[in-house]
């Protein structure tokens, strides 16, 4: 059985995501979210004994590029992509909360 | 009882993160090119755009690999990526890709020597805990104020954002400000003889972190560890780090509590200071990179690497010592850098003395090459031009002197020393008959010297030497004519 998701646990998410989570929609994430971890809990059924663990599902390693350079050709679409630009850098709001 | 300060020991170990000098990113085409206009190489890799595909560069698993084969380490044969999530504008994906509990190497060690003025040196075996490959971040300018919590905003340049970095963690072997020096500056070392990076610390292709405590005594639990930041010199790394013993030490006696936290290295005012913190939480919360694959690095490629290593700057040490007869001063200094150790050993291989090469080369040249920024592999003076002049000057054809004299055209121009000798006529006097009858012109010339000489100012013999060079334009041999001097002026 999977352990019930409390108002704290959301607001920690939520916290360490960024997310300012109003008051009144904490009981509804909560439910949803333990909604869909009951779900994937569901794959604790099957039996793993002796299967070595894996972090994924196709067996391929050591996918490689050579050491080459490649310039983008959409340096520019990327800057204006950016809701605030100043010339050449990214502008972002201020960092630290006074 | 109080302790005193002499109970107390620091316990320091160090993360260092070394660029690794590939042309492309660790994930994408996109240049590590240093200098360029803000955002001049990003691409969707680097932004994180969804739908983008990070693939590994393979040169930086080979540098990886090589750097961590020469710190000793044991290479995974299975290893893999993960994400780091952590909400900063350097990092345009909230995410750094690195390596948490599978890294590519674990541990390790390399032998530091610690030389300090005024101490004995010692060699010192320092442990490391792991290396692993990541992306490096982005840069950061604080606008509307200089400093950072007043600031009213942020230009961020992504140039610097996903190139990659190895970052090796010590063991918390370190006891002194010194031993942290030497052992980042020995780390750097190692990664310009391998050439898997410059080791910049000023453009910051090197970077140390240190974490620092004190204890009362070596059996003592360790005491609160605090991490500095922001040295960008092997002189900061010590100064903070024995600020920062002092800093702990004084708190612990005074009864004040040393806390958890990050401080910065203040260079202009040479101390440390808190660091807000950026983040409220640690909680990275790291998982496998789903769009990386594992790295199985086999035993055949391992060895295959493992071959391409050059003899690291701690056996050079030891060799020059042992089978060169250099003291550990001229062997450290002479395999302080791979090209100054290769020019070295190439001017022993053509025949010329250790001793005397390494004179030449740590004094006169080393100051010629310092002074017009290049390296020995570009100087126009070969080895083997340096050998055929040392063995000029131990055979007698040479004085040292004549030998100084013509260096900065062979430094500049290079030529055989041999040929410019017999060209010019530089070769030395040293045939006693004509020597003899400069003598007898000399005393001839200053009969009060002569007679003041044997009236017992006996120092007067170097007025005569002073002379006779003069005449020769310094290429009276010296031995001999002090011999005949000495002999017609005692008459």
């Amino acid at each position: 059985m999977t352990e019930k998701i409390t108002a704290e646990d959301v607001q920690k998410v939520a916290n360490l995501a960024r997310l300012d989570l109003p008051e009144e929609q904490i009981s509804t994430y909560s439910a949803q979210l333990e909604k869909i971890i009951t779900y994937v809990a569901q794959l604790e059924e099957i039996d793993t004994t002796g299967v070595p663990p894996t972090t994924r599902a196709v067996e391929v390693t050591n996918v490689s590029r050579e050491d080459q350079v490649l310039s983008s050709p959409v340096r520019e679409e990327l800057l204006s992509l950016a809701p605030e630009r100043q010339e050449d850098f990214f502008r972002v709001p201020k960092i630290l909360s006074d | 009882m109080p302790a005193t300060i002499a109970e107390w020991e620091a316990v320091i170990g160090l993360e260092t993160h070394v660029q690794l000098g590939t042309e492309s990113k660790i994930f994408t085409g996109a240049s590590t090119s240093f200098g360029d206009n803000p955002n001049t190489h990003i691409d969707p890799v680097v932004c994180g755009l969804p739908g983008t595909l990070p693939v590994l560069n393979k040169k930086v698993l080979e540098y990886a690999v090589k750097a961590a084969l020469a710190l000793n380490l044991n290479i995974a044969e299975h290893s893999k990526f993960d994400r780091k999530q952590y909400f900063y504008p350097d990092l345009p994906k909230n995410y750094q890709i690195s390596q948490f509990d599978q890294p590519i190497a674990e541990e390790g060690w390399i032998d530091v020597e610690v030389a300090e003025k005024g101490k004995d040196t010692y060699v010192k075996k320092i442990g490391i805990e792991r290396l692993h490959m990541e992306e490096d971040a982005g840069k950061l300018v604080h606008a509307g104020s200089d400093r950072l919590a007043g600031s009213t905003y942020s230009l961020v340049d992504y140039n610097r954002a996903g190139v990659a970095l190895a970052e090796i963690v010590s063991k918390p072997d370190l006891r002194t400000g010194r031993e942290a020096a030497e052992y980042a500056s020995e780390i750097r070392r190692i990664m310009r003889y391998l050439g898997v990076s410059d080791g910049n610390m000023q453009e910051g292709s090197l970077r140390c972190d240190v974490n620092i405590s004190v204890r009362r005594g070596p059996k003592a639990p360790f005491g609160t560890k605090v991490e500095i930041k922001n040295m960008n010199s092997f002189s900061a790394i010590q100064k903070a780090c024995e600020y920062e013993i002092s800093r702990q030490i004084k708190a612990y006696e005074s009864g004040e509590p040393v806390i958890q936290e990050t401080r910065l290295w203040d260079e202009g005012k040479q101390l440390t200071k808190s660091m807000r913190s950026k983040e409220g939480s640690s909680d990275y919360r790291y998982f496998p990179d789903p769009d990386l694959g594992p790295i199985e690095v086999t035993e055949e490629l391992r060895e295959a690497w493992r071959n391409e290593l050059p003899e690291l700057p701690a056996a050079k040490r030891i060799r020059y010592v042992e089978e060169l007869s250099l003291s550990s001063y001229d062997a450290r200094v002479l395999t302080d850098e791979l090209s100054m150790a290769s020019y070295f050993e190439d001017v022993v291989k053509a025949g010329a003395a250790a001793k005397l090469a390494s004179n030449w080369i740590t004094g006169d040249i080393a100051a010629y090459v310092n002074a017009n920024k290049l390296n020995f592999t570009e100087l126009p003076f070969s080895p083997k031009d340096l050998a055929e002049m040392i063995k000029l000057i131990s055979s007698g054809k040479i004085s040292g002197k004549i030998a100084k004299e013509i260096l900065p055209e062979l430094l500049k121009a290079g030529g055989s020393p041999e040929k410019i000798i017999d060209e010019r006529g530089l070769g030395m006097i040293s045939d006693p008959s004509t020597l003899s009858d400069m003598v007898d012109e000399l005393m001839v010339d200053y009969p009060k010297e002569v007679e003041a000489f044997r009236g017992g100012k006996k120092k007067l013999q170097g007025f005569f030497v002073g002379q006779l060079m003069k005449i020769t334009s310094g290429k009276a041999d010296p031995k001999l004519a002090n011999q005949i001097l000495l002999k017609k002026l005692l008459g």
